[in-house]
């Protein structure tokens, strides 16, 4: 009777189950939704679906074996996962990789970038149902796959870093192949933006869509792009400038909407970055040695080192306790998109599911990195 | 601001801190349990110190102890100040939780939580977030043992 | 035109009529139609679905498909094939009845919309005189199979799906038939072959009625596209949010219904555009007027083609609507703009100042 003369009509809350198999979590993410009709009442993320324990592995690995596992973490930026242990290791033992070392890592972790970058944005228009989008996208990434995997001799899970320098070389057409790509990249880029950026469709979508507040976004240790779609000045290569890029010079894209498409313009404009800060060294890759020689069995001092990298995704932090022996005590990965993956039930609660997909599209998760 | 000048705000709040950078690149300072909260949300709200980003929150086992280790950092003046916590109670290991401080360690102290054993309390939500809600034992401590699927060296 | 086709229909007629009473060979005429109208719309069915991978492709800088047969032609008659081979298979707790009930729904509204089209002036299934309101109402008994496919599956993302199916074309059709009903006002007639003959004289539709014909055309298109769930309203089977929306549960050939379906519906929404607005089977400035060996349904596949191959370029250009976004694209400015425009047509057809 309350019900009657309140005008309204009872609805039931209920429960559906996003993932562990589902097209738009991009992996074995599982949420469990509360939705009342359309819209989202709640998000429960329930995690572990590709566990490795990877933080119990290292305790028992060697540290160049460690290098070899983050590859498999978040293996969009496997190269820069590589360099956080790398750099870890390099700091405790204060090894100074030489410059041609730090030249061409900054160069592969931006090629690592785009490439990332460039999935997220075929995904993107994929998961807003532009399906063209991801095979434009695709076109490019391959690009860069074939340069990683002339010098690397694999395409995904790449290895190349190791404890004070490279495994290898450079292969003799590196060069003029990435210059090549550079060309290419920067003719399509523009087109991407024409088809997918500007549709008024796209914009609808994306506007508005999953406001995070700068407070909010520092409070849930949100990084990466989504955080400085928010405005939060937090670019690790800025703040804590590791490899070379405290002598190239870029700027931190930074937008300060805070919705879906402010962090889509970031990703963009970072894309336009890594453009830039590949060409900026792609000329004068220094001679020198790849690899500073180190001992056979690394064994660490006694101590704690922290080293942050900035992946594609957000800040990747790597914590090293060390006793003294040829294995971690300790090694915690703190990876971005676990953090990130926090805010979710925060910005998507009240919108409906499709701005859910919209919002987790421009998260750009990868799960394996949430679950280690 | 320097190190010296964080700890000498630091310790001017209570007596039972401990601090130490050897070993480390940042100032640590061990907290009892029982102060661990007030001492985060002084951390966080005295204007000078301002430690509003928990960049890292790290469940460890030593040995004899569990503890817990925050690592803090200011967005605006980039300093940092690692918070650590130790309790004895590997039985029954309870810590504050500090998810009302800073949002983002809700889901790092559930993880804790997983893979430790540590109880936090007041904490929201916490429940198993990786492995299955009947998991018996915690993974990431140093005495677990599961003979089928684990490789020991 | 059509000489050799209807020299033989004629011979048949005559023929059945020789050799059985008149009763049975009626019937047998009405068999031998249908069979013939079912194979029709399987192959078109076929190549559209063909034709929709191929210009994907050509959209995504791949090949599509080209392995069974040349450039793939076979492609679709081996994925039917597979699909009519393959278990219909259901989980337990699906209603039994409505569930295997669902897809006939969907095939048999596009199978009798199908029988009313003038693909020529002889080609035609069944001349009703009130050819657009048939096709009309015929094609929204559709979404009942979408609503009940969606409702007996017993999957909470069916169940999504199905219910925006329901909101989606109760709130399009609308604008379908409002848009529909401006043309019919110009044209003066609901039977689809008179409306034709009205364009043989007086010039195609769309530019007989100008302005409000062109509103019409563009409204046709956009309620049209969310008629047929295609993208970018194809929210009903959005994959990045549902899954499959309706149809996850269905596997084999009732599967292949409802795919199958898509198409029709697509080749009769194409098709009501060509009849109302581009003349139907008639030629571009009659250039094949006198010709009389010239098959005049090629001008109408032509047409229906070129239509199609718009439907798909929006399909792969645009990303997805959002559910609130749909209805008040529809409530808020189409249908307003169509009820204008329906005055428009009015006042254009009074002054009598149509071209």
């Amino acid at each position: 009777m309350e019900q009657l003369t309140n005008n309204k009509i009872k609805t039931e809350e209920y429960f559906i189950n996003m993932g562990p198999q589902h097209p738009a979590a991009h992996g074995v993410l599982r949420l469990l939704l509360t939705i009342d009709g359309e819209i989202i009442k709640n998000v429960d993320p329930d995690l572990g679906y590709i566990h490795r324990s990877i933080e119990k592995m290292c305790e028992r690995d060697s540290y160049q074996q460690i290098v070899h596992l983050t590859d498999r973490m978040d293996y969009l930026s496997s190269h820069i996962n590589n360099g956080a242990v790398c750099l870890a290791v390099e700091k405790a033992l204060e090894l100074e990789v030489t410059d041609r070392v730090k030249v061409i890592r900054t160069i592969f972790d931006e090629l690592t970038r785009l490439a990332s970058h460039l999935l997220w944005w075929g995904v993107m228009g994929m998961d807003l149902g532009a399906l063209t989008t991801y095979f434009y996208a695709f076109r490019d990434r391959e690009m860069i796959n074939d340069i990683f995997e002339e010098t690397c001799g694999a395409r995904l899970t790449m290895n190349y870093y190791v404890p004070g320098g490279l495994m290898f070389d450079l292969h003799p057409n590196f060069v003029n192949r990435v210059k090549k790509f550079l060309v290419d990249i920067k003719e399509h880029l523009p087109e991407y933006d024409r088809l997918l950026t500007g549709n008024v469709i796209f914009q609808k979508r994306t506007k508005g869509i999953g406001l995070l507040s700068k407070e909010d976004a520092i409070s849930y240790g949100v990084t990466g792009p989504v955080a400085r779609g928010s405005g939060v000045h937090c670019d690790v290569r800025k703040t804590h400038p590791y490899h070379a890029y405290d002598r190239v010079d870029f700027e931190e894209a930074l937008f300060t909407e805070g919705d879906t498409f402010a962090r889509y313009k970031v990703r963009i404009k970072e894309m336009w970055e890594s453009i830039s800060i590949v060409e900026q060294l792609i000329d004068n890759i220094p001679e020198g040695d790849i690899k500073v020689p180190t001992k056979a069995v690394i064994k660490l001092p006694k101590g704690e080192f922290y080293q942050r990298v900035e992946t594609a995704r957000g800040e990747l932090g790597v914590y090293i306790n060390s006793t003294g022996t040829k294995n971690p005590y300790r090694l915690k990965f703190r990876s971005p998109g676990f953090s990130n993956l926090s805010v979710l039930n925060h910005i998507s609660k009240g919108g409906k599911i499709a701005d859910l997909v919209a919002i987790m599209a421009s998260f750009d998760f990868v799960i394996p990195d949430i679950d280690r | 601001m320097e190190n010296q000048e964080i700890q000498k705000i630091v310790e001017s709040w209570s007596d039972k801190l401990e601090f130490s950078e050897e070993g480390s690149e940042f100032l640590n300072v061990t907290v009892p349990a029982e102060e661990l909260h007030e001492i985060c949300l002084k951390l966080k709200d005295t204007p000078e110190l301002k430690f509003d980003y928990l960049f890292c929150l790290t469940g460890i086992d030593w040995g004899e102890e569990l503890g817990v280790i925050y690592h803090l950092e200011s967005t605006e003046y980039r300093h940092n100040i690692v918070v650590k916590v130790k309790t004895a109670d590997r039985e029954n290991p309870k810590i504050d939780s500090v998810n009302d401080i800073w949002r983002t360690a809700e889901f790092h102290e559930m993880e804790v939580f997983d893979f430790f054993g540590i109880r936090f309390n007041n904490h929201p939500n916490l429940k198993r977030l990786f492995l299955t809600p009947d998991w018996e034992g915690y993974p990431l401590r140093k005495d677990y043992v599961d003979e089928e699927n684990m490789v020991i060296k | 035109m059509m000489n050799i086709p209807l020299s033989i229909t004629t011979t048949i007629h005559d023929w059945l009529f020789s050799i059985m009473p008149e009763g049975a060979a009626t019937i047998t005429e009405w068999v031998l139609i249908a069979a013939a109208y079912l194979a029709l719309f399987a192959v078109a069915g076929l190549y559209l679905v063909l034709l929709e991978r191929k210009v994907a492709a050509w959209f995504q800088f791949r090949l599509g498909p080209n392995r069974v047969g040349p450039w793939g032609i076979f492609q679709t008659i081996a994925d039917a094939l597979k699909l009519v081979s393959k278990e219909i298979y259901s989980n337990r707790k699906v209603d039994k009845f409505l569930f295997n009930l669902a897809p006939y729904f969907v095939i048999i509204a596009s199978l009798m919309a199908m029988a009313v089209f003038p693909f020529s002036k002889q080609f035609q299934g069944f001349d009703i005189n009130i050819g657009v309101f048939f096709l009309f109402a015929v094609s929204s008994i559709g979404v009942i199979g979408l609503l009940v496919g969606g409702w007996a599956s017993n999957n909470k993302y069916s169940l999504i799906g199905a219910m925006r199916s329901g909101l989606q074309t109760i709130s399009y059709e609308l604008s379908v038939g409002l848009s529909i009903l401006t043309m019919v006002l110009l044209s003066g007639s609901l039977q689809l072959s008179e409306i034709i003959e009205v364009q043989r004289t007086g010039g195609w539709l769309i530019f007989q009625g100008h302005i409000p014909a062109i509103i019409a055309f563009m409204i046709f298109m956009i309620a049209g596209t969310a008629e047929t769930n295609r993208a970018p309203f194809d929210l009903v089977e959005a994959e990045s949010e549902l899954g499959a929306g309706f149809h996850t549960e269905y596997s084999g050939m009732q599967f292949a219904y409802f795919f199958l379906a898509e198409f029709i519906n697509m080749f009769i929404i194409a098709s009501i555009a060509v009849v109302l607005f581009f003349g139907g089977w008639l030629s571009p400035f009659g250039i094949t007027e006198g010709i009389t060996w010239f098959p005049e349904v090629l001008w109408f596949i032509i047409k229906v083609f070129m239509i199609i191959l718009l439907m798909m370029w929006f399909r792969w250009t645009f990303p997805r609507l959002r559910v609130d976004q749909l209805l008040t694209l529809e409530w808020k400015y189409l249908l307003p703009i169509n009820m204008v425009n329906l005055v428009l047509m009015a006042i254009v057809i009074w002054l009598n100042i149509t071209l």
